[in-house]
């Protein structure tokens, strides 16, 4: 099956075999980066669904008005916790994880450029969620003042806020050093005849995310490390007794939180212009308009910050030049899902697992799409602002946005990864219970906001009733949906007698395609040969 | 120059930006400030205008502004505190004295400062103060009470479009200056000093 590439060849003989033996030296000291990537997917997966248990919780506490389970203060923790947790346990290293076994593989690279801090940044973020987690055990117990971690309210508990801080500094060292992984490996190692404008989308969604990380998650460290100066040396940057002023603290977080949601769905736009085309059997529709949208999407994610803090007071000026400038986003993700769409228009689809996540990311990201435009609208934000309506918006573009990509490119690389099919009909399953309750558990919620429910609060006037208890059911079926997925990935590991292809989709095109499956742990050794029409979007003449 | 050179460019250009980006974030405190007072014309030092500037200055007898009060105590401040007036009309240009009444409820002399804030932050610039018991620090003993005035005058060039403001203050306990004060009030009676906290 391999003959054809001479590449592949070498590769074939070279497979038997450079994995160091022993559980420590296989994960703990590896610079390979698919063993990397691995422990990636593995950690964020756990992640997911240490996240997921306290969602349960809040859905469980909200099942009834009046306070049912916990305390309020554990309420208050869960919700941050949940935050910080999936954001930076479960999104973020997913996404890393891909990069790290994908990218090397789509550009023809033997691994990452810098295996060592590869290791090195992947192995800090077990420390870091140690670090966060471990305060619920603590007394005082964990944050309770929201993932944003505005203060005054942040600094307000006792002195555990210290594990908080260190926690986050911890995630974004790791972070950067990805990301400059990622930099370095797309600028220097790819074969040559990959020029920049031949990458793969999801190899460009990654570089432009890396960039995003390394501009802002600084500003984060910044913006943490004042908290901790105004907790413990007396500074006052945020404290108004002291001449400052909690407002900056916004200001700084924003400039660092909206980038932020931009690197946790980068990434995904990059996976889902992989897949559709794959499924179509037609190349993606306008791959240079792809990749400058992605662009634009990431230039324009520095000047809008302050449209998730309209209600503090700004000048009418600011409230207008963040509400324009933040609907001109929509004019870039207009042109992604439109160039979806026409990719999907007469090709030859069919249906497989990773198709139906990325068509149901379409859809589905793009009714959060909506929501966030009707967000962006100063004069209806009030209405908006800190209620449901917006937990609403972004669990529509975070779990069914980058969640379902995550869980589309598990199942479209997978029996890469593995050599192994994954059971087809559970996948189906899976996707089918899944779509189904995320909608139950977040579609109500917009009502729930419209009418005026607070988020973050244990409690709710039994007017919110109804649609709370429909959106608990929904959200107990949506986590009991993901064991699914555990079983799936664990079976088609471990016990599918189903052996992938080389190819493994018919219509697939990439350099990631033409190693055997499950990929070697040494690819590319010799630069492959790069034939135009193997690369995935086809659109060489440009 | 070969790869491993490469990669260490991208590292060494990368680090850097890395180090830009870590000390934006806290350049962002100046700046912060220089856009708020130089580009949007919010004013967020509260200390006294010049005397002279009020002698010059023309009443608007045809306009009338509501200035709302509003106070708040931090909770670690164990005062009351509240405006004598809720509220008063006045004419842009006229100086207006209103009268603030702070009590310490708490078993210790305390020393707390009033940090003051305009809603909308647009008038901020507007509103100016002569006299103010906010510009320093207010010492009260255990139980006393203090009427403390401010005198004040909104800017005849104050925006059309602003009919109401509200000025709102907020006492915060100043803890340095509150064990500066008990330590020299012990020295003076001979009596050793509690300990600080």
């Amino acid at each position: 099956m391999a003959a054809a590439n001479p590449a592949i060849d070498h590769d074939a003989h070279d497979d038997h075999d450079h994995k160091p033996q022993g559980f420590l030296h296989r994960w703990l000291f590896t610079t390979n980066h698919k063993d990397i990537g691995t422990l990636y997917l593995v950690f964020s997966l756990l992640m997911f669904f240490v996240g997921g248990t306290m969602a349960m919780i809040i859905r469980a506490e909200l099942f009834k008005p009046g306070m049912q389970l916990v305390q309020p203060e554990f309420f208050n923790e869960m919700t941050s916790m949940h935050a910080l947790i999936m954001i930076f346990g479960a999104v973020m290293p997913a996404f890393v994880g891909l990069g790290n076994w994908m990218i090397p593989l789509m550009i023809g690279a033997p691994d990452m450029a810098l295996p060592r801090m590869n290791n090195w940044s992947f192995w800090i973020l077990p420390f870091a969620f140690f670090l966060l987690i471990s305060e619920i055990w603590m007394p005082g117990g964990g944050p309770q003042g929201g993932w944003t971690m505005y203060p005054p309210l942040s600094l307000e508990g006792g002195t555990n806020v210290a594990f908080m801080i260190f926690a986050v500094h911890l995630m974004g060292i790791s972070s950067i050093m990805g990301a400059i992984n990622i930099i370095a490996t797309i600028l220097n190692m790819r074969a040559p005849g990959m020029d920049l404008l031949k990458m793969p989308v999801f190899v460009w969604s990654w570089l432009i995310t890396a960039f995003l990380l390394i501009a802002v998650m600084p500003v984060l460290a910044g913006a943490v490390t004042m908290l901790l100066t105004d907790k413990f040396f007396g500074t006052s940057f945020f404290n108004a007794a002291g001449g400052g002023d909690p407002v900056m603290f916004q200001h700084i977080f924003w400039f660092f939180g909206h980038p932020e949601v931009y690197i946790m769905i980068l990434p995904a736009f990059g996976i889902v212009s992989e897949i559709i085309p794959t499924f179509s059997r037609k190349p993606i529709f306008g791959y240079q308009a792809m990749v400058y949208a992605i662009a634009s999407i990431a230039f324009l994610s520095f000047i809008v910050w302050a449209h998730h803090m309209f209600s503090v007071g700004m000048p009418l000026g600011g409230e207008l030049y963040f509400m324009y400038a933040t609907m001109l986003i929509a004019i870039p993700t207009g042109v992604k899902v439109f160039n979806w769409v026409s990719t999907m228009w007469g090709g030859s689809m069919t249906f497989e697992t990773p198709m139906l996540f990325a068509i149901a990311f379409v859809i589905l990201f793009t009714i959060g799409g909506f929501s966030g435009v009707m967000c962006a609208i100063v004069p209806a934000d009030f209405q908006y602002q800190d209620t449901y309506f917006v937990v609403a918006h972004f669990h529509y573009v975070l779990v069914t946005g980058a969640v379902f990509a995550i869980m589309a490119s598990t199942y479209y690389w997978l029996p890469k990864w593995c050599g192994n099919m994954y059971s087809e009909r559970w996948g189906k399953i899976h996707f089918w219970s899944s779509v189904i309750s995320v909608n139950v558990l977040f579609f109500p919620q917009h009502f729930l906001g419209l009418a005026g429910m607070p988020r973050r609060i244990p409690d709710y006037n039994v007017a919110f009733a109804d649609f709370n208890m429909i959106s608990s059911i929904g959200g107990f079926w949506f986590g009991a949906s993901q064991l699914i997925f555990v079983g799936v990935v664990i079976h088609a590991v471990y016990f599918s007698k189903n052996r992938a292809t080389t190819q493994v989709w018919e219509g697939a095109h990439g350099l990631e395609w033409t190693v055997p499956s499950p990929a070697p742990h040494h690819t590319f050794t010799v630069p492959p040969v790069i034939r135009d029409d193997a690369l995935a979007h086809g659109d060489v003449t440009h | 120059m070969n790869a491993g050179n490469r990669n260490l460019g991208v590292l060494k250009t990368a680090g850097v930006v890395v180090a830009c980006a870590f000390l934006f974030g806290f350049a962002m405190v100046p700046l912060y400030r220089v856009v708020c007072e130089h580009v949007l014309g919010i004013k967020l030092a509260p200390g006294a205008v010049d005397r002279s500037r009020v002698a010059g200055l023309v009443e608007d007898a045809g306009r009338t502004v509501r200035v709302q009060f509003v106070t708040g105590v931090n909770s670690k401040l164990p005062w009351s505190f509240t405006p004598e007036l809720s509220s008063v009309e006045v004419h842009p240009g006229k100086l207006t004295e209103v009268w603030f009444d702070a009590t310490n409820n708490g078993g210790e002399a305390i020393v707390g400062n009033a940090v003051p804030s305009i809603a909308p932050s647009e008038a901020s610039a507007f509103f100016n103060k002569t006299e103010c018991f906010c510009f320093t620090e207010q010492v009260l003993q255990a139980g006393e009470s203090r009427r403390m005035p401010v005198r004040f005058y909104v800017d005849p060039q104050l925006p059309r479009a602003v009919r109401e403001l509200t000025l709102s203050y907020t006492f915060y306990a100043n803890e340095a200056a509150t064990v500066r004060l008990s330590a020299e009030q012990h020295t003076k009676t001979g009596s050793p000093p509690p300990a600080a906290g």
